[in-house]
């Protein structure tokens, strides 16, 4: 075959290929949302979902998603900080530094769902707490950090020198440099970078089987007294989440129309995982146009 | 600064020559590479000293190691002496965040932090304790105009640093610097960024800062060097290879180095 | 004001300058980082400490375990527990999704960088994007509602099939590829291609002789992360795959991965039974398997030329 043929060949199947993961996406997107808004409505995005009947709505399970994500970034994002400010400024080479950078990548390619069944042994039968929303945030946290010191440490050492060296020169300590010249100026990244682990974090599922486990007791939206049992902010409760209920009403749902829900849980999930790419992109310039222009 | 200065007797304030510094054979390494080949030489009180040479001569970082900013680059070493008040700053038992806001450093580009004006100013000043508005405010005007900033920017205090012009940023940079009262200001190359307008009023200004401050500042002008410095010390490959008045080593140099170099023959 | 002190007062260090926020903002920040070696001991030594009691406290045979195919934890008197049928599943799921993946990730990936660099990365880059923010949970239920029926309609068996679980999975590590070799691609000094096209060889020769090989290492790094990603995904492939514990003789045959199993079995079985603990010996396999997917990449980015 002559070589430009080939040529032609070659670039066409690229083009192929280019076509392929576009429709895929294309595809994906129609399927979920085209099956899943039309089941959205006010009644099933408030009414509690139901084990048995049909027509029931996934408000506990949206709620849950959105605290243990909530508590989760509590956890994760002062750790990560300062995880990352350590490698960013502190860590000196040499051993200990390249152990905790190969911990960071083991913890990052760990399956979720081993990250799950430590979190069982760990936050559910050694704690004694049985499935928890605390304990589901803690294994999220194992899944989480490694993302949040990769983000924060890239995020410092971006900060253009200069200013550090400006911080250092006027006789400002190291730390005091970090809290009010390094953190600032590296927190539009930091926040775009929380914000795709947010994401990531709300659309987890297998981490949270064993530790959040499948239920939600019944909860009294009017009781917002973190330490009563029926109180939605109990985070000694267990609390299945969206992106878990869409796995248990398919694998082991008894309820009619499983189908519906999980089409719109799906889109649900899937419309809150854009909302937060979406939130990603625009609101790091956002921040950084508003720190340094005006005021 | 005042009160320091009005503590010593007045006729210490006339004697010429004092020095603030004195460097003894000062070598500077990074890594296993020797960078500043033991060098010696005093710095005078209240003067403007040069420090000129060819790129890589060893003239920034001999700068740098005077206020110890050489310390943040790993492997950096410096063996030998500088001696300020009595104290040879190199010594590990320094506290260098003190040492740093005696001498103070303007570095080649303009830094202003990304905040505005006024805090620019402020920031170092709260981390030292100053925090009556009064007092920063006072201390923001009395900077501003001795960095001849402040008819410029007396309106807009509070709006970014960043929104200024290259020139005004480096002379924030400057007024930031002074606020924090130092006795010692290293520039180095403050006015390489700058277009030529900006760099007038940069040297202007410099030569006005002697009165109260001692100077070192390293420059790739010559003509800079030679209008605004008092002493001009040539560096050649981490050597000092002279060090004089600054007539002297632009009219008439010891070493045929410095005569090629000066008239342009090679840097 | 403070000048008036003199200067060994000012300037040397002092017992005060010790203590003050310095040094607790680093040890503060030391232990955030710390957090993350004893987060990795502490589930190393777990989950093999627990991973390690079917053999040891319950008699389970190691060689079983690994070699065997009959599984039958409840079978009374002689429980059988083989898992060689969850073990072959995984590897065959992750190889196979690999092999669909891994062309199209690459293909795309040089699609951005050499075919089409201005719009084409425009387009696919958000693409990619979008593709990893889907949640396994809805790749899985996507897999449910419409591969299974088209398998099982179009193809044959049952529909719940390896194949289904490799497609499914193929989908899930294509991003994952697809970044990693772009950023292989982008990364080649423009060098190598202006000294190629100066021979004369077209783009295609210049890919495949030139670029491909010399971006090796790296996308090789991209295949591998793929396929720990596709190694340890579990909902997903749990939702299609069918999860019997025979052993397949075609990609269409229902079968089951570690994860699957793992899924499936750890809420149904007793904390402390022997049929819960060789799930945690599975757990411990996939904990051991990703260790070794880490050396790879580790001794791929090692040989990595640009």
């Amino acid at each position: 075959m002559n070589s430009k043929t080939a040529d032609r060949i070659a670039t066409g199947v690229f083009v192929a290929i280019a076509i392929i993961i576009i429709s895929l996406l294309v595809g994906l997107f129609y399927f979920i949302l085209v099956n899943g808004v039309k089941q959205i409505s006010f009644h099933f995005l408030t009414s509690p979902s139901s084990n048995l009947v049909a027509g029931a709505g996934i408000r506990d399970q949206l709620f849950n998603s959105f605290y243990v994500l909530f508590i989760t970034m509590i956890i994760t994002i002062p750790l990560g900080l300062g995880g990352g400010i350590y490698m960013a400024e502190y860590a000196k080479p040499g051993k200990i530094t390249d152990i905790i950078r190969s911990c960071v990548e083991v913890l990052a390619s760990l399956p979720s769902i081993v990250i799950g069944m430590f979190g069982l042994l760990m936050f559910v039968t050694l704690t004694g707490w049985g499935y928890t929303i605390l304990g589901g945030a803690l294994a999220l946290t194992v899944f989480n950090l490694p993302v949040m010191v990769r983000v924060s440490e890239d995020a410092i050492r971006t900060v253009p020198r200069e200013l550090k060296e400006a911080s250092l020169g006027l006789g400002i300590t190291h730390w005091h440099t970090v809290k009010t010249i390094l953190i600032p100026s590296a927190f539009p990244s930091i926040l775009t970078g929380a914000i795709l682990a947010a994401g990531r974090v709300f659309g987890e599922a297998a981490a949270l089987l064993f530790t959040a486990g499948l239920s939600t007791p019944r909860l009294d939206y009017s009781n917002w007294n973190p330490f009563t049992a029926t109180s939605p902010l109990n985070i000694f409760r267990p609390a299945e989440t969206l992106a878990v209920h869409i796995w248990s009403v398919n694998t082991q749902g008894l309820i009619p129309d499983v189908k519906e829900v999980a089409n719109g849980s799906a889109a649900v999930l899937v419309i809150c995982v854009l909302i937060f790419n979406l939130l990603a992109r625009t609101i790091g310039s956002l921040v950084y146009k508003k720190m340094t222009a005006t005021k | 600064m005042e009160t320091a200065t009005l503590e010593k007797p007045d006729a210490m304030q006339l004697v010429q020559n004092e020095n603030i510094l004195n460097v003894n054979n000062l070598e500077i390494y990074y890594g296993e590479k020797r960078a500043v080949n033991g060098i010696s030489m005093d710095i005078e009180k209240n003067s403007i000293t040069a420090l000129i040479g060819p790129s890589g001569c060893g003239k920034s970082t001999f700068l740098r190691s005077i206020n110890r900013m050489n310390d943040l680059i790993p492997g950096a070493r410096a063996v030998g002496e500088i001696i300020y008040e009595d104290l040879n700053i190199l010594s590990p038992q320094i506290n260098v965040v003190a040492l740093r806001k005696e001498i103070g450093m303007v570095f080649q580009k303009p830094n202003p932090f990304p905040k505005s004006i006024y805090e620019n100013i402020t920031h170092a000043l709260k981390f030292s304790g100053i925090r009556k508005k009064k007092v920063l405010d006072e201390i923001v005007e009395e900077s501003l105009r001795k960095a001849a900033l402040w008819d410029e920017v007396k309106d807009r205090l509070h709006t970014s640093a960043l929104s200024l012009s290259g020139g005004q940023q480096q002379r924030l940079c400057i007024a930031r610097t002074i606020a924090m009262k130092p006795t010692v200001i290293l520039l180095d190359e403050p006015s390489s960024a700058l277009d030529p307008i900006s760099n007038g009023k940069v040297e202007e200004l410099i030569v006005e800062l002697k009165h109260d401050y001692s100077i070192l500042i390293v420059t790739h002008n010559m003509q800079q060097a030679s209008r605004i410095s008092d002493k001009t010390a040539f560096f050649l490959s981490g050597d000092l290879i002279e060090y004089d008045k600054t007539e002297k080593i632009f009219t008439n140099p010891s070493a045929a180095k410095t005569e090629e170099y000066i008239s342009g023959r090679f840097g | 004001m403070e000048r008036l002190a003199p200067a060994k007062d000012r300037l040397l260090k002092s017992e005060k300058n010790w203590m003050n926020g310095e040094v607790r903002g680093k040890i503060i920040v030391f232990l955030c980082a710390f957090i993350m070696i004893a987060a990795t001991i502490s589930i190393t030594i777990f989950l093999g400490q627990k991973g390690l009691q079917a053999f040891i406290k319950n008699g389970v045979s190691l060689i079983e375990f690994l070699t065997s195919k009959a599984w039958n934890p409840s079978n009374q008197p002689n429980p059988l527990f083989g898992a060689l049928p969850f073990i072959f599943g995984s590897f065959a799921v992750t190889f196979l999704s690999a092999i669909i993946a891994a062309p199209l990730g690459i293909g795309a990936a040089i699609f951005m960088t050499e075919i089409a660099p201005s719009w084409g990365r425009k387009i696919l880059q958000p693409v990619i994007e979008l593709l990893v923010g889907i949640p396994s949970v809805v790749y899985g239920f996507i897999g449910l509602t419409v591969l299974v029926p088209f398998v099982r309609n179009h193809i044959g068996g049952l529909g719940f099939s390896l194949l289904s679980g490799m497609i499914v999975l193929s989908i899930m590590i294509l991003p994952t590829i697809t970044t990693i070799a772009t950023d292989a691609m982008s990364s080649l000094p423009n060098s190598l291609r202006e000294g190629s096209y100066a021979l004369g060889a077209t783009r295609w020769q210049t890919i495949r002789k030139v670029l491909v090989p010399a971006a090796m290492p790296t996308l090789l790094t991209a295949i591998v992360l793929g396929m720990a990603r596709a190694f340890g995904e579990a909902l997903a492939v749990q939702m299609v795959i069918g999860n019997v514990s025979k052993f397949p003789h075609s990609i269409l045959d229902p079968s089951a991965t570690l994860t699957t199993i793992i899924t499936l079995n750890m809420g149904n079985t007793t904390f402390g039974s022997i049929e819960n603990n060789v799930l945690w010996s599975m757990g411990f396999i996939l904990l051991v398997i990703s260790f070794a997917f880490i050396l790879i990449i580790r001794y791929l980015s090692s040989r990595r030329k640009f």
